[in-house]
């Protein structure tokens, strides 16, 4: 950077429009790139579970993975229909399937605490 | 044991075959015993650049099928002791070239070759996968434009993930950005990218800039690497680019205006 680039008042330049927006686009395909492959799967099963109980609307969800310094939260994003739609959804054989997952959930839990 | 080294950007247009031409010349220019491979299947062009079209009889594809051996398809360059071009081929497309074939090519040319330096095609594709894979250094070719600098993140994201050295947990694949079809102008009257902006997005070292020039075209257009156009300053800069390479402290030129002479130059950037 030359010292005469100093006393210039700076135009909004393309050149720094350009940076700018590759930046942005960047930043956001690197956090897919670095994200793990099972990203896309994840949001697949989540999906299809809660498919099972929830008539969802499959465009309407979003899986995103934010990695900080310390930890990385995975958010999931599920736009659930009103009430009446919900109970519609959820098919009456699906209760069987519940319970014993919902065992296998919470003894996972204990488990893990001891 | 030759080292291998693959020139490649993800996008096509921005002077990967140049800069091959040029690099694997200038290697060979400072006494090592280079060869260039293309691997663009289909769309051979380096014979071209190089100015060896009509002395290409058999070719990489063929090395790899067997219908020819490796001595029979490596043309020596008429110009440059030392200097090898293994064309493509023309004809075939880029399934012929298999991980096999390839490494057992690229390994009996390490036997031999001092440099092994893999022309990549453009794309994140099967010519580019297999010309990248089982390099030990890359030259990130980008122009200071926003399709380019996206394309070679995203090739820089292949090399750190599906090479053989990423493959197998070893040292990474080395990484060097040429910044080529720099206008200096442009970056003045805020048009382009600065050598800056692109070094800060893509977080690579930097092996040289070359310049936008008209010898790039005259030399395609004869045949001749630039690097040999010795007065010109994409010629120059490609030279000085090899040496930095070997590892020599050369100063980055041609990164302002050139009309301003010395004395702007002196006072503007000298990284």
């Amino acid at each position: 950077m030359s010292i005469f680039n100093f006393f210039r008042p700076a135009p909004r330049a393309t050149a720094v429009q350009a940076k700018e927006r590759l930046q942005i686009v960047m930043a956001h395909e690197r956090a897919g790139r670095s994200g793990p492959d099972y990203l896309p799967m994840l949001q697949q099963e989540l999906l299809s579970v809660i498919a099972k109980y929830v008539d969802i609307d499959q465009n309407k969800v979003e899986v995103k993975l934010d990695r900080g310094g310390d930890f990385s939260t995975l958010e999931v994003n599920i736009e659930l229909p009103s009430r009446e739609n919900g109970k519609a959804g959820a098919k009456p054989g699906d209760a069987d399937d519940d319970l014993p997952a919902s065992k296998a959930l919470t003894n996972g839990g204990i488990k893990k605490r001891g | 044991m030759g080292k291998i080294i693959v020139m490649t950007s993800g996008k096509g247009g921005v002077g990967k075959t140049t800069s091959s031409a040029a690099f694997a010349t200038g290697l060979a220019l400072r006494g090592f015993k280079t060869v260039v491979i293309d691997f663009d299947v289909g769309l051979r062009n380096l014979d071209l650049v190089m100015g060896c079209e009509r002395r290409v009889v058999f070719d990489f594809v063929n090395v790899i099928n067997g219908e020819a051996k490796l001595n029979q398809a490596l043309i020596k360059d008429k110009r440059i002791e030392n200097l090898y071009i293994l064309p493509t081929s023309q004809t075939r497309d880029k399934d012929a070239l298999t991980k096999e074939g390839v490494e057992r090519i690229l390994n009996e040319l390490a036997q031999e070759f001092d440099y092994i330096l893999c022309d990549s095609p453009a794309g994140i594709e099967r010519g580019a996968l297999m010309s990248l894979y089982f390099a030990d250094h890359a030259i990130i070719v980008t122009n200071p434009e926003v399709s380019s600098v996206r394309d070679s993140d995203r090739i820089l994201g292949v090399l750190n993930s599906r090479s053989r050295r990423a493959e197998q947990g070893l040292e990474p694949v080395t990484q060097q950005l040429l910044l080529t079809r720099y206008d200096p102008d442009r970056v003045e009257r805020g048009e382009m990218l600065k050598v800056d902006d692109v070094l800060e997005i893509l977080a690579i070292p930097l092996l040289g800039v070359i310049p936008e020039s008209q010898a790039v075209l005259r030399a395609s257009n004869v045949g001749m690497p630039v690097i040999l156009d010795e007065a010109s300053n994409a010629g120059q800069a490609y030279t000085d680019a090899v040496a930095r390479f070997l590892g020599e402290d050369v100063e980055h030129r041609f990164m302002s205006p050139q009309k301003k002479g010395l004395f702007s130059r002196l006072l503007g950037r000298s990284a």
